[in-house]
């Protein structure tokens, strides 16, 4: 039989009269519904539901979210002839695509791209309005504002991929389409046509922050759950009282690798590794195409991609030599 | 284990075997192809290879005719391709033929009606047998580079069938709503064509079809003026994955796994290359036209004839039939007698650092142009006195292996001996074994014969 805290959910849940939060300062809106308590929702999180706060910035990008999600939804479903029983079977294939190549930055009609226009906007203007909430909402309650500039991370790669990097080749058919598998093909046919993205180090970076929070992730949860049994969930205490979970933790680190982060720094690893995920993996996307048009080419000519050994016999393009086929 | 946990458990498993429904059985076979740590392995199932051999075998030959019978055209009237034969070896023929192609219950009344004589053309299925007869002959003598001494039959595309299992009309894509909203564009419709992928689903009309061009990469690493779209990649994407479909092979079968542009890689990559053209070349020449003949049932949606994509021959493997040789059984089909003109030797060239010098078949005797073109060698020889030439011969697949072995020295030592003539020192001059001498998959190509010389 498993003890008590080797559970794969959370096993402690507090029941107390329902938190309505701390004092908030004049506003137009204040929090709204009844708080209740859900078992479920305490198996993997806080088992309080409410209150809400929506505000103007919450309700003006929620708006903005449905109009976007409707119109790519709409879409989607025109596209098997309003077929319900086929637009359920087909949704992973399904996209909203931007517009042909031959239209670069002007207005096309709706049915070639003008609804993805569209789509785009009001999807941007979503994610920016939840973007300023976060930021108002963490200073409405006397917090830093972390969670906002990484959020902030997360919207440059989106800006870069969907506007920015568009802009700059002067053509909307960059961009990456709305849909399932059709932005994974996107993704494969980015790296192919700019010659394997394996090859640009911003890409590389962003894979190795990438990997990284998930290894960070894992041994920080693990650490914590480990030491739990001596209290150790109480990071913030233990930041500046440091007790016997946090001089176990940091024994067993320094015993097994030689290092430790402390309770304070493994949350700037995080963050840090967190953030840098899309800003690299952004930077890497803007270059492409704008000043660097094959990765591969450009590996070969800075020693990036050392030469290998023929294991091939050479083999001639044939579209190259006189008379070839067309 | 209480209930709630194995009720769980049981949740789990049942999860675990949904998400891998669509995953094969392990173990795969796995075979390095190239350079260690590059990825360029050859991964294949050996139960589906397996079944895939047995799904297709060449079926065993006709006895030969009896020889001394008098010329077709003697016999038969209005005998417009196979002229050369005679009457037992097109009897022989047109009873393959039926096996091949006609439905079992009409054999030969799938060409023929009965009670008109044989040479009427009242079936249009006979002026489409007879066009393509003209086409295998034309596969045969012309598309050496893609079909080798291997070549095609009949039997390689209808494998019993009338209408060959692979073909390709142009597709109008799947219905969508008219009006302002639901434009496919093209794509997102997990079509067959692509390998259910959500890429351009007609991948066969530009390129097959027509002539596309297929390369989408830049050729130089800055921005210079090549523009090739994320559309356009996707639909040459498209075609990659009915390729690889069709013969049952990953990327790298043909590409390097570094560079999808790059020629360092397998030879099977020129193969396909002269695949492509050879398709367009059939489709526009011979497959198009019989549009006219067709009647209406046997035409695309589009109103366009059924024409010829990679799976149509290849049918899930790498070489059709895995490679039986059918065609020597039945050299009526080869054009005896008209192929024979010996190919002109390529040019030498430079490729790169690298200057490749061609020879004839069975031949170690230097091109004329040879020297002219070794001038860029000498040259850097004589700027740099301590670097050295590095040559290394080749030879094609036909033939003895030690008697090439042979010959590919003396290919070598052949171009040795136009350097010392244009003044370079026999020492500074290395002959150097080839690693691999796999150039040359089948037959006799003239890539193959050749001498490589390089500055080290």
């Amino acid at each position: 039989m498993a003890a008590e805290y080797q559970n794969i959910f959370t096993s402690v849940q507090v029941r107390s009269p329902v938190h309505l939060g701390v004092p908030m300062g004049p506003s137009s809106w204040v929090r709204q519904g009844k708080p209740f308590f859900a078992y479920w929702a305490g198996k993997i999180g806080d088992a309080q539901i409410g209150p809400f706060y929506l505000g103007f910035l919450g309700l003006a990008s929620i708006v903005c979210g449905v109009i976007a999600i409707e119109i790519i939804g709409l879409n989607m479903w025109a596209s098997v002839n309003w077929d319900p029983v086929q637009f359920v079977r087909q949704l992973p294939w399904l996209a909203l695509e931007p517009p042909p190549p031959e239209y670069g930055l002007r207005i096309p009609p709706l049915n070639k791209g003008g609804w993805w226009l569209i789509a785009g906007f009001f999807l941007t203007a979503s994610i920016l309005l939840w973007w300023l909430r976060t930021y108002r909402r963490a200073r409405a309650l006397g917090l830093g504002t972390h969670v906002a500039w990484a959020f902030a991370s997360a919207i440059w790669l989106y800006l870069v991929l969907g506007f920015i990097r568009p802009l700059l080749m002067g053509s909307w058919s960059e961009a990456v389409p709305f849909g399932i598998f059709p932005h994974l093909d996107w993704t494969a046919a980015f790296s192919i046509r700019y010659g394997n993205l394996f090859y640009n180090p911003f890409h590389a970076l962003s894979i190795a922050f990438l990997y990284g929070s998930t290894m960070l992730f894992a041994m920080h949860g693990a650490t914590i759950l480990a030491v739990s049994r001596f209290a150790g969930e109480r990071e913030l205490e233990q930041i500046t009282d440091r007790g016997t979970a946090s001089e176990r933790a940091a024994l067993f680190w320094r015993w097994t690798m030689g290092f430790n982060a402390t309770m304070e720094s493994i949350h700037r690893w995080a963050w840090w590794f967190a953030v840098l995920t899309p800003l690299t993996g952004g930077i890497g996307i803007l270059l492409t195409g704008t000043v660097v048009d094959n990765w591969y080419l450009w590996a070969v000519k800075h020693g990036v991609a050392p030469p290998i050994p023929d294991v091939f016999p050479p083999v001639v393009d044939p579209a190259t030599l006189p008379g070839a086929p067309q | 284990m209480n209930a709630n946990t194995s009720r769980l458990a049981a949740a789990a498993g049942v999860a675990a075997a949904l998400l891998l429904a669509g995953c094969e059985r392990p173990p795969m076979e796995s075979t390095q192809q190239g350079f260690r740590g590059t990825g360029m392995v050859d991964i294949q199932n050996p139960r589906i290879l397996a079944a895939r051999a047995a799904a297709n075998v060449a079926p065993a030959p006709t006895p030969p005719a009896e020889p001394g019978s008098p010329p077709a055209t003697s016999v038969y009237k209005n005998v417009q391709v196979l002229t050369d034969l005679s009457v037992n070896d097109f009897n022989r023929l047109m009873v393959a033929i039926t096996t091949w192609v006609a439905p079992p219950d009409k054999a030969c009344l799938y060409c023929h009606v009965e009670g008109k004589d044989l040479s009427e053309d009242n079936l249009y299925t006979k002026v489409v047998a007879r066009r393509m007869l003209q086409m295998t002959r034309h596969i045969n003598a012309d598309w050496k580079k893609h079909v080798a001494d291997t070549g095609v039959t009949c039997y390689t595309c209808h494998r019993g069938q009338a209408v060959p299992a692979n073909y390709w009309t142009a597709d109008p894509g799947p219905r969508t709503t008219r009006g302002l909203a639901g434009s496919r564009a093209g794509q997102n419709a997990a079509a067959q064509s692509v390998a259910l992928a959500s890429l351009p689903y007609d991948p066969f009309s530009p390129f097959l079809g027509g002539a596309q061009q297929i390369r989408v990469l830049a050729p130089q690493a800055l921005p210079n003026g090549h523009e090739a779209s994320i559309q356009q990649t996707e639909a040459t994407y498209g075609l990659m994955m009915h390729i690889s479909q069709a013969l049952g092979e990953n990327c790298t079968f043909c590409h390097n796994s570094r560079s999808f542009a790059s020629w360092e890689g397998p030879p099977t990559r020129a193969t396909a290359w002269y695949g492509i053209r050879m398709v367009r070349d059939l489709n526009a020449h011979y497959l198009e036209p019989l549009g006219k003949t067709y009647p209406a049932e046997r035409l695309g949606p589009l109103g366009d004839a059924p024409k010829a994509n990679c799976a149509t021959c290849h049918q899930g493997m790498h070489k059709p039939l895995g490679g039986a040789n059918m065609l020597k059984d039945y050299p009526a089909l080869a054009a005896v007698g008209k192929v024979a003109v010996a190919a002109p030797v390529p040019e030498p060239v430079v490729v790169g650092e690298m200057v490749v010098v061609y020879f004839g078949v069975g031949s170690a005797a230097l091109h004329d142009a040879a020297p002219k073109t070794l001038t860029t060698i000498v040259a850097k020889l004589k700027a740099d006195p301590r670097a050295k030439a590095t040559v290394s011969g080749y030879h094609s697949a036909t033939g003895d292996a030690a008697a090439n072995q042979e010959l590919a020295k003396n290919r070598a030592v052949a171009v040795r001996d136009a350097l010392k003539v244009a003044g370079i020192a026999e020492e500074r001059v290395v002959l150097v074994k080839p690693i691999a001498v796999q150039a040359n998959v089948a037959g006799e190509d003239p890539q193959a014969r050749r001498v490589e010389v390089t500055v080290k």
